[in-house]
């Protein structure tokens, strides 16, 4: 079996209600929805003055709460955590610069474009560009696409090409 | 942090106050109307209501056929909404595939992203969407590539890779870097799922590693991370360049986007990092070291493998101190984590942080806590094992079920350990029974099975004192027995299970205490409820030790009556042997010895005496019996008839053989060859009868009968005896005085003082933290330590004894004096885990192996003085080019009876300003030697100490000259590449010591040589090994004998030795140093090579197997 390094990133918010998944590792429908419950509850169960790192099962959990939000990603046993903790908080950057400060409720009713920007900085559970500049112009000439739907063909791809 | 970012966040509320934000988001959408009604309702049910509304409405939608792209876009961000709150939507996934199939590039995109979401690599769906994969590949929308390439890395059927292969490879070369990045990614999922796929590629990695932008080059390294750590071997040519790129990215040499907070690309750092250790590291020690250091500082990634270096663990020592003390939990958590890691070399370290470490383990944070006592595991020792047992087991209720597993196990071996080897010291007979008792009814049913028997083990095997031993038990039964009196139902059933073996063996031990009374108990037990079915018969077992004499017998009766109907069959068969043995004492006592635990058991595990049954079933006719592999290999041959020249030679009554080897695939080849069908026959026919003849006079029966006998004998299966200390304590007190801070405190901070120095007792000796091996379970790295043994006898005889030229009186009689100065070292024999990444299937070649170094042999050439300004010039720039120069020179030093030897490259080892540290390998007829130069590159004297095994003796070095070392080399247990890991210490005449390490690899290969032997030995010693391997190899098929020529092509790379080519099947024998043997049959199959490995040393075959396609591979 190979490893990724990042298994899978959770979002949720207080309440427990999940935002985003994005899952690295094959697993069924059934054990998705049980490793998310649980962690749910087990991040969730913490106090905010605890530590941002969990052992759980033979992954590493690191999460990190902004605002109402939680950011959860299950990594590896060899990784580091430090560094995950810094590619939440990149995420959060990217998300930040993007919707011009980010709320809960951007991602709740824009969550396609969160899961964009997501495979845009991660990409099979590495990552992909760490440039928070390459990231943003990546989506932001997908998004031009979309604003111009009607636009002839051609246009398009020069678009593409710039 | 970026404060902004969390200050807007908090600015916001947390629930939906949707009016001010309507602008922005898509309120009047229906995705904004779902969530809004889905945030209105208060229940769970209503919501469920809503949802499967939305669902129906969503289905009726997707399936119309009037349904425009446009919507269905619509429709497909709604159902991955449903989907991700819970709800299944699965009749939408083949809509999305449509979607990304049809839709426009926007639309596309979402269809892209809803395939993703929804499904899993395994999917079958998922092979639909490859045509349109394909599509968007050659599109010239470079967006439309992108989201085909983004998919593609994320999941791609794995049969279908060949398909795109090609595309994706072209995109390597496109002009725009973020398709060239995102094909590498692809080209890396590839590797990840289909590794030989991908194979011929490799160059195209190097050339994206070399890429002109960044964050293609990063892509590349997740490629290079994962060969790397398949293969160091193989990319010890990148070192450099890695070494190169890392500091360029400290010296801030990428663009400024790349900064994370004012640090240069942090993760590309951290990669290249993680590549630099798997690679040569030692070789390039100081280079790395220095940017190490850096690194370090920041992520703290690396210091469990980089501890070994002292000048970074100096470093890193200091910053794992500002993490401990640091406020931020999390930092401290990082530093707790470190310090874990480091403080088994280093136990000093641990002490400075005493204070704060006493702080963690009163932490709120369960997570900081249990980090903590790990690290105080770490420190574990005859001392403060009792404090730290003490605090594990408070902690222990708190746990979730794995923790505490871990813990407990961790614990046991603790006290197992401590009370084997200080029994003074440690604690008394009440201290660890009550305690294994804590842990075993807390630990419950959670625990590893092997914990109880281990426990169980140590009870019976006790310790060296027969009155102490009597003492433990006396007291584990009373303490049980008033367990039981109190409310057995609570206890877990593993707790149980010990409870009643201990009672049933050493209840009579206390005399006073009737067989009856613990009859009694014992049968209560069984009437509980909750009691398992295994438990009970535990308690039966117990039972029958005890019923002794009649005692109880009314108790026994009624158990026998309720259980010997039971429809448990393993109850009723201890039910049966409960009565039976209650009713005849004789028997009993035979069969139940009282305390007979000591005595091995012996255990006929060939089951010789089922011969006669299975002889005679095999007279009625019934088919001789077959491992599975072999009935798997029968039915894979089922249709070819077997042309394997033993086979034919076998008596064809298989009665009289089969018994005695069950094993043999002589008997295998024997019913397939029967078995075959006509075509095959034929051929064999046409290839002249004369080779038959010979086949049948070379596998005569001699050779058979020759096996028959090993039958007979049993194996004896022992208990093994108890556990050796590694070493003792050490002068543990000597340091205790400095742990303590003498100045008073006030009252609470004293009471922590008090615990910080029962806990930090004896920490200062190295022995003592070393004690239990405790290295392998947290290292997680394929590393052992061993303690170098052999002493360096005879050393200056040898020296004189030298060959090239003589030393001077005065070097010898430095030397003598510097022998004194014993410097004792470690060697590190590590293996690597290899998993051949050529092969077809999963290769085997993993395992851990040991080098033995056997004899050192010492010599000093004084060199000549131009030989000397070659290397001189060399030297300040040693990883270029002038090694070859060194190479050179070096060769002249190599001693005279190896001259006519080819020998390896020299490989450099470990340089530095001092010490110039090379190698070289020799084949030898019988042995493999290892030769290692080592270079005074400064204007003094110099001695010097190589250990590997075993130490060499002090040597010593005069300025600029070059003294060899020779070792011979044999492999305890065989892996792909094998490792010899050790290190040099050195000494000025006036300085403090130095140590370098070095590591030196060579490929299994080199240890193999032919055996000749003779084709009758060849059908003997076949039918005797037990480990094989088969595989299907290529064939070098350019000439007009395929099998001659690949067998050639094996004889010239591998050392082999061809035995006999019988027409299509050719027999090959090698050994591995010096007399381990190892067969090969190859036979012509279907245009490939079949291949059969056997020999008596297990992973021999599969490491050969791994070479021989390599051989072929390569050819």
């Amino acid at each position: 079996m190979y490893k990724n390094s990042i298994n899978f990133m959770l979002l949720f918010s207080r309440q427990g209600k999940l935002r985003l998944q994005k899952w690295y590792v094959p697993l069924s429908d059934k054990e998705r929805k049980k490793i998310s419950r649980d962690l749910v509850q087990t991040i969730l169960a913490r106090k905010p003055k605890m530590c941002s790192f969990l052992e759980w099962r033979d992954l590493k959990i690191v999460y990190k709460r902004y605002a109402s939000l939680y950011f959860c990603c299950a990594v590896e046993d060899q990784d580091n955590e430090l560094i995950t903790l810094e590619i939440i908080h990149r995420y959060v950057e990217l998300l930040d610069k993007y919707f011009g400060s980010v709320c809960e409720l951007d991602i709740i009713f824009n969550f396609e474009k969160a899961y964009f920007i997501l495979d845009e900085f991660l990409l099979g559970g590495e990552a992909q560009e760490t440039s928070k500049k390459n990231v943003l112009k990546a989506i932001e000439q997908a998004d031009l696409l979309q604003e111009e739907a009607e636009a002839p063909r051609s246009v398009l791809e020069e678009i593409g090409l710039t | 942090m970026s404060d902004v970012v969390e200050k807007t966040l908090t600015a916001l509320p947390g629930l939906l106050s949707l009016d001010s934000q309507s602008t922005k988001l898509s309120s009047t959408s229906k995705l904004g109307n779902l969530i809004r009604g889905i945030t209105e309702l208060t229940s769970k049910h209503e919501e469920e209501k809503l949802i499967q509304r939305e669902l129906t409405s969503i289905k009726e939608q997707v399936s119309s056929p009037n349904t425009s792209m446009r919507q269905m876009k619509e429709l497909m961000v709604r159902a991955i909404y449903c989907e991700m709150l819970g709800y299944e939507a699965s009749f939408s996934y083949i809509h999305a595939i449509k979607l990304a199939q049809q839709g426009t590039a926007l639309e596309k995109r979402v269809g892209y992203l809803a395939v993703s979401l929804f499904l899993n690599e395994s999917h079958e769906l998922l092979l639909l969407l490859v045509n349109t994969v394909l599509k968007d590949l050659q599109s010239t929308n470079l967006i439309e590539v992108c989201m085909a390439l983004t998919v593609v890395s994320q999941m791609f059927p794995k049969d279908m890779i060949p398909a795109i292969l090609p595309l994706v490879e072209e995109k390597l070369n496109h002009p725009k870097e973020i398709i060239r990045r995102k094909a590498v990614l692809a080209l890396y999922k590839f590797y990840l799922i289909a590794p030989n796929q991908v194979q011929h590629i490799h160059n195209k990695f190097r050339k994206a590693l070399c890429d002109k932008d960044p964050g293609v080059m990063t892509a590349s390294l997740h490629i290079y991370l994962q060969m790397i750590q398949e293969n160091p071997e193989g990319y010890k040519d990148l070192t450099t360049s890695f070494v190169t790129i890392l500091k360029q990215v400290v010296g801030g040499k990428l663009p400024m986007d790349f900064n994370y907070h004012s640090v240069p690309a942090p993760w590309l750092q951290i990669q290249l990092l993680r590549i630099l250790l798997f690679c040569s590291t030692i070789f390039l020690c100081r280079d790395v070291a220095a940017l190490c250091i850096h690194c370090v500082s920041l992520f703290f990634y690396c210091i469990q493998p980089l501890s070994s270096f002292p000048a970074i663990l100096y470093e890193s020592a200091k910053c794992i101190g500002n993490f401990v003390l640091s406020l931020k939990i999390n930092l401290k958590y990082l530093g707790l984590k470190a310090l874990t890691y480091v403080v088994q070399q280093h136990p000093k370290l641990a002490l400075q942080h005493q204070m704060t470490i006493i702080e963690c383990l009163d932490h709120p944070d369960l997570i900081i806590k249990r980090e903590t006592l790990e690290l105080l595991f770490r420190i574990t020792n005859a001392q403060n094992v009792s404090v730290i047992v003490e605090k594990m087991l408070e902690f222990l209720p708190f746990l979730k079920i794995m923790l505490c597993c871990c813990i407990i196990y961790t614990l046991f071996i603790v006290l197992i350990l401590f009370s084997y080897e200080e029994y003074t010291y440690a604690p008394d007979n009440e201290w660890f029974i009550e305690t294994m008792s804590t842990v075993f009814s807390v630990g419950g049913d959670m625990m590893q099975p092997d914990i109880p028997n281990s426990f169980l083990k140590l009870l019976s095997e006790g310790f060296d004192s027969v009155e102490e031993d009597r003492k433990l038990r006396l007291f584990a039964v009373d303490s049980y027995v008033s367990l039981l009196q109190g409310e057995p139902g609570k206890l877990p059933q593993r707790f149980l299970q010990v409870i009643s073996w201990v009672l049933g063996e050493y209840s009579y031990l206390r005399e006073e205490l009737e067989a009856a009374t613990v009859l009694r108990l014992l049968a209560k037990l069984l009437d509980m409820k909750s009691t398992s079915s295994e438990t009970k018969s535990w308690v039966l077992m117990a039972m029958t030790k005890l019923c002794e004499g009649g005692a109880g017998v009314s108790v026994t009766q009624e158990v026998c009556e309720t259980y010997g109907s039971s429809l448990d069959t393993v109850l009723r068969q201890r039910a049966q042997e409960l009565q039976h043995l209650s009713q005849d004492c004789e028997l009993r006592a035979r069969v139940l010895p009282r305390g007979a635990g000591l005595e091995p058991l012996e255990v006929d595990s060939s089951l010789s005496f089922l011969d006669g049954f299975v002889s005679e079933a095999l007279a009625a006719g019934a088919a001789p019996y077959k491992a599975p592999h072999q009935r798997q290999e029968e039915l894979a041959q089922a249709k070819a008839l077997s042309l394997e020249p033993y086979g034919l030679s076998l008596p064809i009554s298989m009665s009289s053989c089969s018994i005695a080897d069950r094993q043999s695939p002589t008997l295998l080849s024997v019913s397939s060859g029967l078995s075959g069908d006509s075509p095959d026959l034929s051929h064999k026919g046409g290839s002249t009868t004369l080779k038959l003849d010979g086949v049948k006079r070379v596998w005569g029966r001699e050779g058979y009968l020759s096996e028959r006998e090993p039958v007979e004998e049993s194996a004896h299966v022992e208990v093994p005896s108890p556990l050796q200390s590694p070493s003792q304590q050490g002068e543990a007190d000597s340091s205790q005085s400095q742990t303590l801070t003498p100045i008073p405190t006030p009252q609470p901070e004293q009471e922590k003082q008090q615990l910080a120095s029962s806990l930090f007792v004896g920490l200062g000796s190295q022995s003592s933290v070393c004690l239990m091996g405790k290295s392998e379970s947290t290292t997680q790295r394929f590393r052992r330590k061993a303690k170098g043994t052999v002493s360096s006898s005879g050393a200056s005889e040898q020296i004189s004894n030298s060959l090239a030229s003589t030393p001077s009186t005065a070097n010898h009689l430095l030397c003598n004096n510097l022998l004194d100065s014993n410097i004792t070292s470690d060697l590190a024999v590590s293996s690597l885990e290899q998993t051949s990444q050529l092969s077809q299937g999963p290769a085997a070649a993993n395992g851990i192996c040991d080098v033995e170094l056997t004899g050192s042999d010492m010599s000093e050439t004084s060199p000549t003085l131009i030989r000397d300004n070659g290397v001189v010039a060399a030297d300040p720039a040693p990883h270029e080019d002038p090694d070859k120069l060194k190479d050179l020179c070096l060769r002249t030093h190599l001693p005279a009876e190896f001259s006519g030897l080819c020998h390896s490259e020299i490989t450099p080892l470990c340089t530095n300003q001092t010490l110039d540290f090379s190698a070289c390998h020799l084949q030898k007829e019988d042995s493999l030697a290892l030769v290692a130069f080592i270079y005074n590159c400064i204007l003094m004297f110099c001695s010097f100490q190589v250990s590997c095994v075993c130490d060499s003796p002090v040597q010593e070095a005069r300025s600029h000259s070059v003294a060899v070392c020779q070792y011979s080399l044999t492999v305890k247990r065989p892996s792909v590449h094998v490792e010899v890991v050790g290190t040099a210490s050195y000494q000025f005449p006036a300085g403090t010591p130095h140590s370098a390490q070095f590591s030196y690899k060579l490929p299994l290969t080199s240890f193999i040589r032919p055996l000749t032997v003779s084709t009758e030995e060849y059908g003997a010693m076949w039918l005797d090994f037990s480990h094989d391997t088969k595989q299907k190899l290529t064939l070098i098929s350019d000439g007009q004998e395929p099998l001659t020529d690949t067998l050639n092509v094996l004889k010239k790379k591998l050392q082999l030795h061809v035995v006999e080519i019988i027409g299509m099947e050719g027999i090959v024998a090698c050994r591995l140093l010096r007399d381990q043997p190892c067969l090969m049959h190859c036979r012509l199959h279907a245009g490939t090579l079949s291949v059969w490995l056997r020999s008596p040393v297990p992973d021999l075959p599969d490491c050969l197997m791994y070479h021989c396609q390599r051989a072929l591979q390569e050819h």
